[in-house]
């Protein structure tokens, strides 16, 4: 709520401010000091690194690396002294993994000394301390083909239940054979869709006040089974299946209802990829519910900047000031502005947009950000599997997922 | 050769292993023995643009007096090797304890994951390297009594598969298998069963994993039994000429007993190669279907927590795996050179 709200005040501070952005230019020339960036690879980072690395002028050097692969490196990369990378663009999960291992350093001084133009809710404050910069959110939510559901004469599901009965009757009447879709490879991506579904049906991943995990229950049996029917109306590779060959599977047409990654819709609604046919009748809906619960079966995600520990004082001032030019209010133009629903002054939110705002008006729980929960999603995304090909039963599933996790965070120090 | 002549003669070798190769299974085993220091763990207010929530985070001051102290981590013992992620030596004792029969205990052992991924591991070893040899010993076969003219494209050809980097190779395959690729699509066909899907089975994901590993190896076979066919001694095979040998007696009686300690280098190879199988499950994205200890070192070092102590722990148990599997090997060959 609080983000829409931001972003519509943010539009109208962006008229007042535009007089003293071209004022300043682009605002950021350095001349001294290294900025080395490491990120995801995705359009709206590729952006904002790019504005970054072309502030540096004289003596300073800018270098970026984005990669899909980037949480391999990011905390080898950081760990040094100096550190290669003098920033990280990371997401609430993957913050963690370097908050963990103390990388990356508090940023309240340098705020005081050069914050001005980063607005307050940016900042991702955790006990007290202020230790990235957020820029853009993100949640998945659902996509459907609007052609295909008017043919079969129903309204976008609002629920799983829904979205079942639909996928139901697209194969029936033979129009797909494998209407829905989703990113359920085995592993990150597949953890991903339970963490949505076990939040969907209102269950909690962690004993209270303790790392030891709880999701052998009725929540999780639910989620595994909700998880199961969705996969008997998908491609039979889907476990094969990441964001990326979804997004393949969707534009090929094979495909009418998937949960799916809102910075990722762009893509799927724009005319390159797809026939005139699939990318006209893409929508975006809402995130789903599941189970008759209320909170939906998603999660929200920021994306956002840090500033590494192991570097010196020029270097951070340095890296400080290019990130924050590269997140400015001047990235914003025709191109960039559909390619993430932006945390930043003057962004206009436009269609392919909708279903993240949806997902944070639906009040969608944040993924969680845990030091353990690293552990549980590799756990998760290494036992669902045999459960979904039928290999066992689902409590055998939700022991395995438990006691891998209790092995792994034993050896990491969180159990004992 | 003098004792001082073959000291400097070795020296620089011997340096260079020391420091690439024994030094770092020392580091390894080290590591291995340790695990974390215990996390204090405090709670905190999280705040950001989804609003505040309450958490947990680690107190890094506090662990830090930890690390300083022992940077190594807190001293585990063998804890590491019988954990479930690895030996599984509690559970193993419950199952046994707790099993109607073989079967039941078997397949609860298959299910713990290195158990699960030293099936894989081991069938895929045992299939692809004999298949290799036999394979890569009638591509040479084939080559050597081809005419001079078009010998040299053909070793080209020959050597492709192993050219090309693994990832890619078995990416390109991994296309050709999907349900709509050239192969998939084929299958589908001469089985007559269009919901056919190679990579949503994991009997059909296990023998395409060794087709790709038998590809991908046989150029490696052919090269060395290629080179082992030019010193077959010609004397001996027009004797046998005249004796009457047809073909096959020849290959059989002249050739093969010829290239025997080639195919005990190859085997070598092969076997340690085929045990740290890897590349294959990551571009087939078989991770669902199957794994291997190399995998697992992989997961450990990629994911989002990254699990050092457990990757060296799994390291330590594939040198060992591969010490067992070439221990027969090693000793025919320490055998035949002590003879020789």
């Amino acid at each position: 709520m609080g983000l829409m709200k931001r972003v519509t005040l943010g539009t109208a501070f962006a008229l007042l401010g535009t007089t003293s952005a071209m004022a300043a230019g682009h605002g950021c020339s350095i001349i001294e000091g290294r900025i080395s960036i490491v990120g995801n690879e995705f359009p709206a980072i590729q952006t904002v690194a790019g504005a970054a690395v072309a502030c540096a002028e004289g003596a300073a050097t800018a270098e970026s690396n984005l990669t899909a692969d980037h949480q391999k490196i990011n905390v080898a990369g950081m760990s040094g002294n100096p550190a290669e990378y003098t920033t990280a663009i990371v997401a609430n999960s993957s913050i963690v993994a370097l908050m963990n291992e103390d990388v990356i350093q508090p940023l309240d001084g340098l705020l005081a000394e050069h914050g001005d133009g980063i607005s307050p809710s940016q900042l991702i404050t955790i006990d007290g301390k202020v230790m990235a910069v957020a820029f853009m959110a993100n949640a998945q939510h659902l996509v459907y083909r609007k052609d295909v559901l008017e043919q079969i004469g129903v309204e976008p599901p609002a629920t799983y239940e829904d979205l079942l009965a639909a996928a139901k009757m697209i194969r029936d009447q033979g129009i797909m054979e494998n209407p829905v879709g989703g990113a359920y490879a085995a592993g990150w991506n597949l953890a991903e869709e339970f963490v949505n579904m076990y939040l969907g049906h209102g269950g909690t991943f962690f004993k209270p006040g303790s790392a030891e995990v709880a999701i052998n229950n009725e929540q999780g049996i639910a989620t595994l089974n909700m998880l199961k029917s969705l996969t008997e109306y998908m491609n039979p590779d889907y476990l094969t299946h990441d964001s990326n060959a979804t997004s393949a599977e969707w534009e090929a047409g094979n495909v009418a209802l998937m949960n799916m990654w809102g910075s990722r819709t762009g893509v799927l609604m724009d005319e390159e990829g797809s026939e005139t046919v699939v990318y006209e009748n893409t929508t975006v809906g809402g995130p789903m519910t599941v189970g008759g619960g209320s909170t939906p079966a998603s999660t929200l995600w920021w994306d956002g900047w840090t500033v590494a520990k192991n570097i010196s004082d020029e270097d951070a001032t340095a890296t400080f000031l290019a990130m924050k030019a590269g997140v400015s209010p001047a990235i914003l133009n025709d191109e960039t502005m559909g390619q993430a629903v932006w945390m930043i002054e003057g962004y206009e939110p436009a269609p392919v947009n909708a279903g993240v705002f949806a997902a944070i008006a639906a009040g969608t729980t944040p993924y969680p950000m845990l030091p353990y929960q690293g552990l549980l999603h590799t756990a998760l995304g290494d036992n669902i599997a045999d459960f979904l090909q039928g290999k066992e039963s689902a409590e055998q599933a939700l022991a395995d997922i438990e006691a891998a996790y209790t092995a792994a965070a034993k050896e990491k120090g969180f159990l004992q | 050769m003098k004792h001082q002549t073959f000291f400097w003669f070795v020296l620089p070798s011997s340096l260079a292993m020391l420091l690439f190769i024994a030094m770092p299974i020392v580091s390894v085993i080290t590591q291995s023995l340790y695990t974390s220091h215990e996390q204090v763990i405090v709670e905190v207010e999280n705040c950001g643009p989804f609003g505040c929530t309450k958490s947990v985070t680690i107190d890094q001051e506090a662990t830090e007096a930890l690390r300083d102290a022992e940077p190594l981590g807190k001293f585990a013992g063998a804890e590491n090797y019988l954990n479930r992620s690895h030996l599984a030596s509690g559970e193993l004792g419950v199952f046994w304890t707790e099993s109607d029969g073989f079967g039941d205990f078997f397949s609860k052992v298959f299910n713990l994951p290195l158990y699960r991924a030293l099936a894989f591991t081991l069938t895929f070893t045992f299939v692809v390297t004999p298949l290799t040899i036999v394979l890569g010993f009638i591509i040479a076969v084939a080559v050597n009594s081809a005419t001079q003219v078009i010998r040299g494209p053909l070793i080209f050809f020959s050597l492709l598969p192993m050219i090309i980097t693994p990832l890619i190779g078995s990416l390109i395959l991994f296309w050709m298998v999907d349900a709509r690729g050239i192969l998939g699509h084929a299958l589908q066909w001469l089985a007559d069963d269009p919901t056919l899907s190679v990579k949503a089975s994991t009997p059909l994901m296990w023998i395409m994993l060794m087709v790709y590993g038998v590809w991908h190896a046989a150029p490696f076979a052919f090269v060395v039994f290629y080179a082992g066919l030019q010193t077959v001694n010609q004397d001996t095979l027009e004797s046998a000429m005249i004796d009457g040998a047809n073909r096959w007696e020849r290959i059989r009686y002249v050739v093969i007993p010829h290239l025997v300690p080639l195919v005990t280098f190859v085997a070598l190879i092969q076997m340690m190669d085929n045990f740290r199988v890897f590349e294959p499950i990551v571009s087939f994205a078989a991770q669902a279907h199957a794994q291997s200890l190399s995998y697992f070192i992989y997961s450990d070092l990629g994911g989002e927590t990254r699990l050092l102590n457990s990757a060296a722990t799994t390291s330590v148990l594939t040198i060992i795996g591969v010490g067992i599997l070439l221990s027969p090997v090693l000793v025919r060959t320490w055998r035949d050179f002590g003879k020789g």
